[in-house]
């Protein structure tokens, strides 16, 4: 303070002038810090140094006594848990951007050319809103394996059963000496032959009556039928009576028919014709020569029915991950392409269309070149991202396949605080997905300085 | 015949986005209809059966929530963390970027390049460092530490861009605004701010849903009074499918207020999200 006050009176006509502006200049530098001190102080507490702290972690032992060397780096690949994570990142990285910048750049060309274009943008860049662990019980949900609770399954079955037909009856079987045999692939026939004119009660039991298709009727009315002379009819029902009563072997009063189940008339091995039993359970081949029959249930009445796939297990469920992660992604690419596909020139294209380019070649030609840079950022973005994902997995894969599904994220959690405590090979873990992303790093700063030239 | 054909390739166009758009809706409603069904009729069959039998339809799961104390606590949390991160992030991340943009002191484009540098550093190399310095701080556990290491690593994208959006303002605006003897303060609290308000409400939108729905920092850096609704739910999630009537309704819950934000702010959410993607 005294030396400026000294330096005021030895500079007499500028002096005044020119120390004001140093002074205000150091005033100004200081009211700049203070500025830039709260982002600063929190930055470098709780950013930078956990990256250097880190880093020097990755070289100590589990409990940070003893330096290792790089000897968690090379734990890396020799532990099989981590060496899984490695690979599954490896997966995701190679699979979902390349797939959703794609997805996201075909569905960008198409929404151009509807009218609700705006609608779909919005519905498709909602699941960005959503919480990964929202999104993680939804498809918890949608993948649960039981057909009757989760939707991919249900859809996956109905549409095996629509091309396969369905087996209604898994648990179904005869009583013993009722009249019906089983055969070694599961099927039942008659136990005695039987002839044109001839009607037949085939008896079935272990059919909850919870598990009957909807319109089963009574098959009393129907088993009292008499068959025609070129005619081979019959019931097959269910030899229970709700709440007892009830005779074994006999079609009792209350006793529904077996619906939807199929019947075929063999003779000597051969099958003669083939008929599906109706609501009551009743059945009827027509025009047979005469002879001697088997009545036979074949065995895809009895199969164990279809249960679709396995979508969470060790097999699929890195991918059915992905899938979630498209769910919530797709828009952003989307939205982001078509940002991109909004600044083309349109003369370009109009010219192209004159010349009588086909929407395909205009695609191929124009704006997939035109469009690079765009579709080169949503892919970088997207591989960073990817790098990092932690939450889905962790909520998605079920406790006993977790280890099938872990990646980097999960298993640096899992070694540092999820029971394995290594914190020097958790560092490590740290440690490799800050240098995955240093590509980037070194993208964005040289991005940064070209824009303030 | 062109015109044939071009329309027959947009019917096309069109059924193809509308089962897409089908097929991205059904999730979400899927949750929201097994949110509103009982545990009983969920294990029985999905959610697509309220089609044929509507009756099974109730906010009983929702009612029986707000009576879960567990699960209002962490909502409360929820709140508690995401609000005062947003507002520490905008402020101190709006004071940092006008420096960085306008005002003069050593070192300041070497120290900008850092915090570009730092926009990519994952989250979860700061987890044990930080775990450790708020176990000495007594913070671990806590709030304040659960925001305080949220604002640390939302301050490089929020100071990348406050600051990239506050450089384009006009340098005649500002020097008119100091000849006019304005303080530096007086200069960022009425001129500054005001400019900057469109990328403030996209930094504030995007920083708030990130919190929202963040659930790894919380994990770590939170105790069970102070948990998050999704590491709540989380902690739920091993029993899963025995309480979806707690989790579904939960989820949603938890997703209802960033979806309200985002249509209540569309064009600033997806620009913050756009902005953001940096990260």
């Amino acid at each position: 303070m005294t030396a400026t006050l000294v330096k005021e009176t030895s500079s007499p006509p500028p002096g005044p002038v020119a120390d004001r502006t140093r002074r205000l200049r150091r005033r100004g530098k200081i009211i700049a810090l203070l500025f830039v001190l709260p982002a600063l102080l929190l930055l470098g507490a709780l950013v930078v140094y956990p990256v250097l702290f880190s880093i020097g972690r990755s070289f100590f032992d589990a409990s940070g006594t003893s330096f290792v060397g790089g000897d968690n780096y090379a734990e890396m690949f020799r532990d099989p848990a981590t060496l899984k994570a490695v690979r599954n990142t490896a997966i995701w990285v190679v699979i979902a951007p390349a797939l959703l910048t794609g997805l996201g750049l075909i569905l960008a060309v198409l929404v151009e050319k509807v009218r609700w274009a705006t609608a779909f943008k919005l519905l498709l860049f909602m699941p960005m809103a959503v919480s990964f662990l929202a999104a993680g019980i939804i498809f918890r949900l949608a993948y649960d394996e039981d057909p009757d609770k989760g939707v991919l399954n249900a859809a996956v079955v109905s549409v095996h059963d629509a091309f396969k037909g369905e087996s209604s009856y898994p648990t179904a079987r005869a009583r013993d000496a009722h009249g019906l045999t089983k055969e070694k692939d599961g099927s039942y026939r008659t136990s005695t032959s039987v002839a044109p004119g001839d009607a037949v009660a085939l008896g079935l039991v272990g059919v909850q009556p919870d598990d009957l298709p909807g319109g089963a009727e009574s098959a009393y009315a129907a088993a009292g039928r008499k068959a025609g002379p070129d005619e081979l009819r019959g019931v097959v029902y269910l030899d229970f009576t709700p709440g007892g009563g009830g005779e074994q072997g006999k079609v009792d009063r209350r006793e529904s028919g077996l619906p939807e189940m199929k019947v075929e008339a063999v003779r000597d091995g051969e099958t003669i014709a083939t008929t599906t039993t109706a609501a009551d359970g009743s059945f009827r081949f027509q025009g047979l020569a005469s002879g001697s029959y088997e009545v036979r249930l074949p065995s895809s009445n009895f199969a164990q029915p279809y249960e679709g796939v396995s979508w969470l297990g060790p097999a699929l469920v890195t991918p059915a991950i992905i899938g979630a992660y498209l769910w919530i992604w797709t828009g952003f690419a989307m939205v982001l392409i078509g940002a991109g596909l909004s600044t083309l020139p349109r003369d370009a294209l109009e010219a192209a269309r004159m010349d009588g380019a086909n929407e395909w070649q205009i695609f191929r030609r124009i704006t997939v070149p035109l469009l690079a840079p765009v579709l080169s950022v949503v892919f970088i973005t997207l591989v960073i991202n990817v790098m990092k994902v932690f939450d889905l997995v962790y909520i998605i894969a079920p406790g006993p396949v977790q280890e099938d599904a872990t990646v980097l994220a999960t298993q640096m959690w899992l070694v540092s605080f999820g029971g394995g405590n290594n914190q020097g090979l958790g560092s490590a873990l740290g440690v490799l997905l800050l240098l995955l992303v240093v590509p980037a790093m070194v993208f964005n700063v040289r991005r940064f300085r070209r824009s303030q030239r | 015949m062109n015109a044939v054909r071009r329309g027959l390739g947009n019917g096309a166009v069109q059924a193809f986005l509308v089962l897409i758009g089908l097929v991205w809706m059904t999730p979400l409603a899927g949750l929201f209809l097994s949110s509103l069904r009982s545990a009983e009729d969920t294990a029985k069959g999905g959610w697509w059966t309220v089609f044929s039998s509507p009756g099974q339809l109730s906010f009983d799961n929702y009612s029986s929530l707000l009576g879960n104390a567990g699960i209002t606590q962490a909502f409360w949390n929820t709140v508690l963390i995401s609000v005062p991160t947003t507002v520490l992030v905008v402020v101190i991340a709006a004071l940092a970027g006008y420096a960085f943009a306008w005002l003069d002191f050593p070192g300041r484009e070497t120290v900008f390049l850092v915090v570009v540098a730092l926009l990519v550093v994952p989250v979860q190399i700061g987890l044990l460092p930080v775990a450790k310095l708020f176990g000495q701080l007594g913070l671990f556990g806590t709030i304040p530490g659960v925001v305080l290491f949220h604002v640390a690593y939302g301050l490089p994208f929020a100071v990348f861009l406050l600051r990239n959006y506050f450089a384009e303002m006009p340098k005649e605006m500002l020097e008119a605004a100091r000849m006019d003897g304005g303080s530096e303060w007086r200069i960022f609290t009425r001129l500054v701010l005001p400019v900057g308000r469109p990328a403030i409400a996209s930094l504030a939108i995007f920083q708030f849903l990130w919190v929202w729905n963040d659930m790894l920092v919380a994990l770590l850096f939170a105790d069970s009074a102070s948990q998050p609704l999704t590491v709540e739910l989380q902690s739920q999630i091993r029993q899963f499918g025995s309480n979806i009537d707690v989790l579904a309704p939960g989820a949603f819950v938890s997703l209802v207020v960033p979806v309200v934000v985002f249509f209540a702010f569309q064009r600033h959410f997806v620009q913050g999200v756009m902005a953001g993607s940096v990260k």
